[in-house]
C-alpha cells in the first residue's frame, strides 16, 4: 500500500484542465496560419520571450504545486492506514526542509540567531538576556563567525553550476539553430537571444539561492518561525490561479453575450447591454466585498462540505475566481460587441447570410475567429491585473481563505512589521518583489502579445 | 439640453432599479437573514432566540415582498424589501449595527474623503498629462522609451507597496508629517500630503501610459501634417493642436470617475487613519455589517450613473461635432 493518499482539489483540477486547455489551443494555433504568424513575431519579440521564460519558471512551481496528497501517519502494524489532515503538494515534498525547519519567531535574512533577544539559562552564570542561535538556520556552522565565509563559499558553488549549467543549455541551443553567431547575433526566428540571457540571470539567480536555502532561511522567517522563501513558493499558485481561472469564468460570459448582442441586436442587444451596464455601475470592490461576504456566509454554515481546512479554502478560492469573472466580464463583452457590430456588416458576411448558412455557423466560422485577436489580448492583459488585485482583496479581508498562502495574505500579515522596533522588513520585501517580477513580466509579455495581435499598431 | 438631460435621467432608472435588486437578491436571497444570524453571532452560542433578536433589532424578521398579515397597504410596504432596498431610493439607508443613522454618517464622512480625493485627482491629472506630453513630444527617443520602460514597471507595483512604502520612509524614517490620522479644518493638511502625495505617484505608470498613446494617435492624424506643412513650430503644432483634441478623449474619461471621488479610497483612508467613506466601507466589511456595505453599493452605483451622464454631457461640450440627439 501507498503511504500517501492522493488528494484532487478542484483548482487542482482546473489548474490541469488549463494546461490541456492551453496544448489544444497550441495545436489548433499551429493550424490557422494568421494565428501562427501572430504567435510567430511574439516569439521573435525579445521583452516577449525574455518575460515569458519568467513566467513560466513561476508557472512551473505553480503545477508542482498543484499535485496534492495527505501524507499517511505513522501506524502500528495490523493498525488500519490513518492520514494526516495536512494536505502537502509535490513542492512541499521537493523543498522538504523549508516547510518544517520552524523556527521561534522572526529571524533575519541568512540569520544564525534571533530577531529578538531572549532569556536564557546559560550554565554556572545564570540567566542572560541574548540573541538565541536559531534551530536551523546555519546550524551546521559550529562558530556562528563562519558564516559569511560559508555564503560566500556557496554562492561560488552555485554561481559556478549556474555558469556550467548555462553553458551547456546555450551550447545545446547554438547547436540546434546554426551556431553561436547566428544565436547571439539575433539572426534567429526565435528570440533564443532574450530567452538565454533570462534564463542566465535566473540561474545565477536561483541557483546559489536554493544552495543557501538548504542551510539558511534565506529570506528570513516571519512571526511564527516560517521560512519566506517557503511562503513566497506557495504564493505562486494562488496568483497563477487568481489570473487564470477568472479569465477562465470571464471569457465564455464576455465571447457569447458579447457576439450575441452585436450579432443579432435588436432587444436581445438592449437586454445585454442593460446587464452590463447594471453590473458596470456597482463599484468593483464593492460588489465583490458584498458577493464575497455572503460567500463566507454560505461557507460558514455548511462546515460539513469540506473534508480538510485545505479544501475549504480551496473553494473559496475558486468562489473568489468566479466573483471576479462576474465582475469583470463587461469590459471584454463591450469591446467584442462593438466589433461583432463593424463584422456584421461585411460583405462576406452579408455574402454568407445570402447563402443562407446559419447564425450558428456564421458566427462560430466568420465572427469569432475574426475576434480572438481581441480575446487573446484582453486575457494576457487581465492577468497581471488580476494578481494585482488579490494583494488588495486578501488586505482588505475579502480575498483568499487567511489560512491560504498568498501575496496579499503575507503582506496582510506583515502590515505591522515596519512599525516594530527594531524593524522587520524582510517578509514585505520579499512579497512585494516576488509581486512586482510577475507582475512585471506578465505586463512586458502581454504588450508583446498586443503589439503582435494587434492590427492597428504595426 | 435639459430635456436631453432629464431623459438620461429617465433611462438611468431602470439601471438603479436593477442594482438594487441584485444586491438585494445577493444580500436576503443567496442567504437568509438567519443564516447571517448564526454568522454574526457565532456558531456556537447561538439559540433560536438570540436569532430572532438579532432580526427582530435589524428589522430583517418580516417577510421578504408580501406581508399578508400587514393588511392594506402595509402588505407590500412592511416588507424587508420596501423596507431596505425602495427606500435608499429616498436617501434613507436604515441604521449601521453600531445603531448610528448610516446618512447621517455618510454625510459627515464625506469631507474627509473628498479632502483627499479631490486635490489627488488634480494634482495626479495635471502630473500624468504632463508626463505623458513630454514622451509623446520626444517619441521615438531614447527618453521616450526609458520613460514607457519606467512606466511598465510603476505600474507593476502594488497599490500597497506605494502606501507601505511611502508612509514607511516619509512618515517614520524621515518624519516629514504624521504617519496617519486626520485634523479638524485647515489644521489637516498636515494629514493630507503624504496620502495625496502617494495617490499622485500610485497613479503615474498606467495613466501616463495610457495618455501616452492618446497623444501619439493624435499626433498621426492628418490635420496634424497638416498643420506642420503649413511651416509651424513643432512646439505650436503640439501645444496649440495636438494638445487641445487629445484633451477630448482624455476629458470624457476622466469625467466618470469624478462623481465617484466622493466615495474615497478604501486603502489609503484605511491605512492613514482617515475617517472617510472608504474606511467606512473598510470597516463595515471587516464587522460584516451588511446595511453599511448596502448602502455603499447603492451610493456608488448612483454615483457611477452620474459619471455617465456627466460623461455624455461633457462629450458635447468639449467637441461641437456632437449633438444632442
Amino acid at each position: 500500500m501507498s503511504d500517501f493518499q492522493i488528494v484532487v482539489l478542484w483548482s487542482d483540477i482546473l489548474v490541469w484542465l488549463l494546461l490541456a486547455a492551453g496544448i489544444g489551443l497550441g495545436v489548433l494555433i499551429s493550424r490557422s496560419p494568421p494565428l501562427l504568424a501572430a504567435w510567430q513575431r511574439v516569439g521573435a519579440s525579445r521583452p516577449g520571450m525574455a518575460s515569458a521564460t519568467v513566467l513560466l519558471a513561476f508557472v512551473l512551481v505553480g503545477l508542482v504545486d498543484s499535485l496534492h496528497y495527505r501524507p499517511a501517519l505513522e501506524s502500528q502494524p495490523g493498525e488500519s492506514k490513518q492520514y494526516a489532515i495536512e494536505v502537502l503538494s509535490a513542492l512541499d515534498a521537493l523543498v522538504g526542509p523549508l516547510r518544517t525547519e520552524n523556527e521561534k519567531t522572526y529571524s533575519a535574512p541568512l540569520a544564525t540567531h534571533l530577531h529578538a533577544k531572549e532569556t536564557v539559562e546559560v550554565p554556572g552564570v545564570g540567566t542572560v538576556r541574548e540573541y538565541p542561535r536559531l534551530k536551523y538556520g546555519g546550524a551546521h556552522l559550529d562558530d556562528p563567525a563562519q558564516r559569511d565565509d560559508d555564503v560566500a563559499v556557496t554562492v561560488l558553488r552555485g554561481v559556478a553550476m549556474a555558469v556550467l549549467g548555462w553553458l551547456a543549455l546555450a551550447g545545446a541551443v547554438a547547436f540546434a539553430n546554426g551556431g553561436w553567431g547566428a544565436v547571439w547575433g539575433g539572426r534567429t526566428r526565435f528570440a533564443w537571444n532574450a530567452v538565454l540571457a533570462t534564463l542566465g540571470a535566473m540561474l545565477l539567480v536561483l541557483l546559489p539561492l536554493f544552495l543557501l536555502a538548504a542551510d539558511y532561511h534565506v529570506f528570513g522567517t516571519d512571526k511564527v518561525g516560517q521560512d519566506v522563501l517557503y511562503q513566497i513558493l506557495k504564493s505562486v499558485r494562488t496568483a497563477l490561479i487568481i489570473g487564470l481561472v477568472t479569465t477562465l469564468v470571464m471569457l465564455p460570459l464576455a465571447i457569447l453575450l458579447g457576439i450575441v448582442a452585436g450579432y443579432f441586436r435588436g432587444w436581445v442587444d438592449d437586454l445585454i447591454q442593460y446587464l452590463y451596464t447594471v453590473l458596470n455601475s456597482i463599484p468593483g470592490v464593492l460588489l465583490i466585498a458584498a458577493a464575497v461576504l455572503m460567500m463566507q456566509v454560505v461557507i460558514d454554515s455548511h462546515p460539513e462540505w469540506f473534508a480538510t481546512a485545505a479544501e475549504r479554502a480551496d473553494l473559496r478560492l475558486l468562489a473568489l475566481c468566479f466573483i471576479l469573472g462576474i465582475t469583470s466580464w463587461t469590459g471584454l463583452c463591450r469591446l467584442l460587441r462593438g466589433e461583432t457590430l463593424k463584422l456584421r456588416e461585411l460583405e462576406y458576411i452579408q455574402a454568407a447570410q445570402a447563402f443562407g448558412v446559419s447564425n450558428g455557423r456564421i458566427i462560430l466560422r466568420h465572427i469569432l475567429p475574426n475576434l480572438m485577436h481581441i480575446v487573446i489580448i484582453a486575457l494576457v492583459m487581465d492577468f497581471s491585473g488580476l494578481v494585482l488585485a488579490e494583494a488588495v482583496l486578501s488586505y482588505v479581508g475579502i480575498g483568499v481563505d487567511p489560512s491560504m498562502t498568498s501575496f496579499g495574505t503575507m503582506i496582510n500579515n506583515a502590515r505591522m512589521e515596519l512599525g516594530r522596533e527594531p524593524v522587520v522588513w524582510w517578509s514585505l520585501a520579499a512579497a512585494f518583489s516576488a509581486m512586482f517580477i510577475l507582475v512585471l513580466a506578465a505586463n512586458l509579455f502581454a504588450d508583446a502579445v498586443r503589439d503582435a495581435f494587434d492590427p492597428r499598431a504595426a | 439640453m435639459l430635456a436631453y438631460i432629464f431623459r438620461r435621467l429617465v433611462y438611468a432608472l431602470p439601471i438603479l432599479i436593477g442594482v438594487n435588486l441584485i444586491t438585494f437578491a445577493l444580500f436576503f436571497i443567496v442567504n437568509t437573514p438567519d443564516d447571517m444570524a448564526r454568522m454574526q453571532l457565532g456558531v456556537k452560542r447561538v439559540t433560536p432566540e438570540a436569532i430572532e433578536k438579532w432580526k427582530a433589532d435589524r428589522g430583517y424578521d418580516k417577510p421578504l415582498f408580501v406581508n399578508a398579515a400587514a393588511g392594506g397597504v402595509g402588505t407590500l410596504t412592511e416588507t424587508i424589501f420596501f423596507e431596505k432596498s425602495v427606500r435608499m431610493f429616498v436617501g434613507d439607508f436604515g441604521r449601521a449595527d453600531d445603531g448610528r443613522d448610516i446618512a447621517r454618517e455618510i454625510e459627515a464622512r464625506m469631507w474627509p474623503s473628498l479632502a483627499i480625493a479631490v486635490p489627488t485627482f488634480i494634482l495626479g491629472l495635471l502630473v500624468t498629462v504632463s508626463l505623458a506630453l513630454l514622451l509623446a513630444f520626444f517619441r521615438a527617443t531614447a527618453l521616450d522609451f526609458w520613460g514607457v520602460v519606467l512606466c511598465v514597471a510603476l505600474m507593476s507595483i502594488s497599490g500597497l507597496f506605494y502606501i507601505i512604502g511611502g508612509q514607511y520612509l516619509i512618515a517614520k524614517v524621515w518624519k516629514l508629517v504624521p504617519i496617519s490620522g486626520f485634523g479638524d479644518g485647515l489644521d489637516a493638511w498636515r494629514f493630507l500630503i503624504l496620502p495625496v502625495f502617494i495617490g499622485v505617484i500610485s497613479g503615474i505608470g498606467s495613466s501616463t501610459r495610457w495618455y501616452r498613446t492618446i497623444f501619439l494617435e493624435e499626433v498621426a492624424k492628418d490635420y496634424v501634417r497638416t498643420a506642420r506643412a503649413k511651416g509651424l513650430a513643432e512646439t505650436v503644432v503640439f501645444f496649440r493642436h495636438i494638445l487641445r483634441n487629445a484633451m477630448i478623449p482624455i476629458l470624457t474619461g476622466v469625467v466618470v470617475v469624478i462623481p465617484l471621488l466622493f466615495m474615497g479610497s478604501l486603502l489609503t483612508e484605511s491605512f492613514f487613519g482617515i475617517p472617510g467613506l472608504g474606511s467606512y466601507t473598510i470597516d463595515a466589511i471587516n464587522a460584516q455589517d451588511f446595511a453599511v456595505v448596502r448602502s455603499m453599493v447603492f451610493i456608488g452605483s448612483v454615483l457611477y450613473i452620474v459619471g455617465l451622464i456627466l460623461t455624455d454631457i461633457s462629450y458635447t461640450l468639449v467637441d461641437p461635432r456632437i449633438r444632442f440627439s
